[in-house]
């Protein structure tokens, strides 16, 4: 069987200009990014701001047309942005993003929201299915007659799930849909993640900058770092035994009670996407660094030795005989 | 502890008659390290601003802030004048917003310089150079005339830090400072901190949301819980030994990075109640898989579990298995 999604050599370029009369400059957000969700699977994407997570989902998605590349959706190209096809196609795909309350209209009650899509694609029975789909996301069905402000963030992003599975999709784009919430609450809605994802058999792509979070409802991770995925494996394998020196520095922050070794603090920033620096682009923070690491851009492959890919001059073995 | 640097007692805070604040208890030693740890809405913040006498007009503050044996509440301006940024400085979540963007981030710390140590001139430029260099922003004498739009987030964050270090404080409390940037950075930044207080020997409250931040930061906890401290406990046995379920239901809902993947988390139910329609007794109470009808009865006090452990629980002890799913740790 194909994968749900295919997503072939992505590119998303955006022109700014720096400065009040400076020159226009080219920004590649998305930089040749392949992806592939295999149907019922979770995969997380991990990165820092701007590394283009969410224009990766959004290219996913269709929301954006790529540059360059392709989305095969069921083994089809996602139509053209827009059309009737592409339309007809959103009930079969749906977003979830960070701050639940900006995705609601403060105007409107719960109830209707969610029964919005119903009309939307022309759907019957829209009633009997709102009181379903809040039981679904662990809301009672008096919900359904309040407004937006009435909820708790947590509450707030449950309405906003209920609305997403309104039209019963195969795919759930969700852009760190946990981030905006408190501690206590996110773990609910991590589980809740977890079991629509299971009873659905939901194909998900989390988007994320927390790899705990990534962890406890992803089959796979894929870490991005400048527009590109620098390594992806399974997350525990991920975790443990980090294969890219980016990795490593992502799982080394990740904030652990009782850490007796000293932590691997990465130097510098993250570069700015307009400049981006050639060769690997993360050669400037990384402490293996050699010389072809300054000139020649790694390529996403398995790597010999457990076939984990990985984009990484020095950790595919090919800087070998190189002095650091 | 007999001499603390400030100590903070019965410190209760209301805006508009709504308390926010319900009693906060809380003491930070010369050079320690404090983490305060809560959700939204717990009045972690405000326990600090209503400390330095930052909170708006209209809240009602009342019990007491001693620091070195001096009241802070209600004390006349010039005296708070001196403490804040000289005695205690604050940084916030949001960098940029706490910096001025039309003013170069040389002539900001210098401000601070001449406020708290009468600095002005060439020797107020040395300084801000040293002080930018300490906080690690490279090429300093460079950047000390870059505008705060020209860095990035976590370089003005180090900005604020250089600061706040300007008034040489006595205790740093720093707000959320890793929340508003990248992990790598979030990395950085603590790095920081704990290098600068092992140089200077100030002490540091660290404000989160994160447990596994404070852990690591600090010496010592308090867990917050709408208005009040609920628990303060050692930074080791906060993890081995949480007493508090709510402390205890916080730990459990952290995704594990071991184990089966992809299991459910025991997430505490319901969410935080609101400050003007607080439950009877006990505020977690209908959060809490432990609720019986005696935390129902009153507020309960913060008691002794194990040397330098205590928690607001009426029902304690060793015979008592944890709140929440806790894994055997």
């Amino acid at each position: 069987m194909t994968a749900l999604l295919e997503a072939e050599g992505l590119v998303r370029r955006y022109t700014m200009r720096r400065g009040l009369l400076g020159r226009q400059v080219e920004l590649r957000a998305v930089d040749g990014v392949s992806l592939r969700l295999e149907r019922g699977e979770t995969l997380g994407l991990v990165g820092e701001s701007g590394c283009g997570k969410s224009t990766t989902g959004r290219l996913v998605l269709g929301l954006e047309a790529p540059d360059e590349g392709t989305v095969r959706f069921d083994g089809a190209p996602v139509p053209p942005v827009g059309s009737a096809a592409w339309r007809a196609q959103r009930a079969r795909m749906q977003m979830v993003f960070q701050d639940p309350l900006g995705a609601l209209d403060r105007r409107l009650t719960i109830g209707t929201q969610i029964a919005e899509p119903f009309e939307i694609h022309g759907m019957a029975g829209a009633q009997d299915r709102v009181a379903g789909l809040l039981r679904d996301v662990g809301l009672r069905e008096d919900f359904a007659a309040r407004y937006p402000h009435e909820l708790s963030g947590g509450q707030r992003q449950r309405a906003v799930l209920a609305r997403a599975l309104a039209t019963d999709p195969a795919l759930l784009v969700c852009d760190e849909p946990i981030s905006a919430l408190d501690v206590s609450v996110q773990a609910q809605v991590m589980n809740l993640l977890i079991d629509l994802q299971a009873e659905r058999r939901l194909t998900m792509l989390f988007i994320s900058h927390d790899l705990r979070a990534v962890r406890q409802v992803s089959h796979r991770v894929a870490v991005m770092y400048l527009g590109r995925i620098v390594e992806e494996g399974e997350p525990d394998a991920v975790l443990r035994d980090p294969a890219h020196p980016y990795a490593q520095a992502l799982v080394s922050a990740i904030p652990h009670p009782g850490r007796t070794a000293r932590r691997q603090v990465l130097q510098g920033d993250p570069p700015n996407p307009a400049a981006r620096p050639p060769g690997c682009a993360f050669h400037p923070r990384c402490p293996m660094a050699v010389g072809l690491c300054r000139s020649v851009v790694p390529e996403l492959k398995p790597r010999a030795s457990d076939g984990r890919r990985v984009a990484c001059h020095v950790a595919q073995g090919e800087a070998m005989g190189e002095a650091a | 502890m007999d001499d603390p640097l400030v100590r903070i007692s019965g410190l209760r805070v209301a805006f508009d008659g709504v308390p926010v604040l319900r009693g906060v208890d809380l003491a930070v030693g010369a050079g320690e390290a404090v983490g305060v740890v809560g959700e939204s809405g717990c009045g972690k913040s405000v326990t600090w601003l209503a400390a330095l006498g930052l909170l708006p007009g209209k809240a009602r503050v009342t019990g007491s802030v001693v620091l070195d044996g001096q009241e802070l509440l209600g004390a006349p301006m010039p005296v708070l004048d001196r403490v804040r940024g000289g005695q205690i400085a604050m940084i916030f979540q949001d960098p940029a917003s706490s910096l001025n963007p039309v003013h170069r981030i040389g002539r900001q710390v210098g401000e601070a310089l001449r406020l708290h140590r009468g600095m002005d001139g060439a020797a107020a430029r040395a300084e801000t150079r040293r002080l930018l260099d300490q906080v690690g922003i490279p090429d300093a004498g460079n950047r000390m005339d870059a505008y705060p739009h020209e860095l990035s987030g976590g370089q003005n964050q180090r900005v604020m830090i250089a600061m706040a270090l300007a008034g040489r404080p006595r205790l740093l409390v720093a707000d959320e400072p890793t929340t508003a940037l990248d992990v790598t950075i979030q990395a950085q930044i603590l790095d920081l901190l704990a290098t600068l207080r092992a140089e200077t020997g100030m002490a540091l409250v660290l404000i989160s949301h994160d447990l596994g931040v404070v852990a690591e930061t600090c010496d010592r906890v308090a867990v917050m819980y709408a208005g009040l401290v609920i628990e303060e406990v050692s930074s080791a046995r906060l993890f081995d030994a949480p007493a508090h379920p709510y402390t205890q239901g916080l730990l459990s809902a952290l995704p594990p990075l071991d184990g089966l993947p992809r299991q459910h988390l025991a997430a505490i139910p319901g969410s935080v109640p609101e400050p003007r329609a607080l439950p009877p007794g006990c505020a977690f109470g209908p959060r809490c898989p432990r609720h019986a009808s005696l935390c129902d009865e009153q507020v309960p006090p913060l008691v002794d579990v194990a040397p330098g452990q205590r928690a607001a629980c009426r029902i304690l002890g060793a015979d008592v298995p944890p709140a929440f799913g806790l894994a055997a740790a």
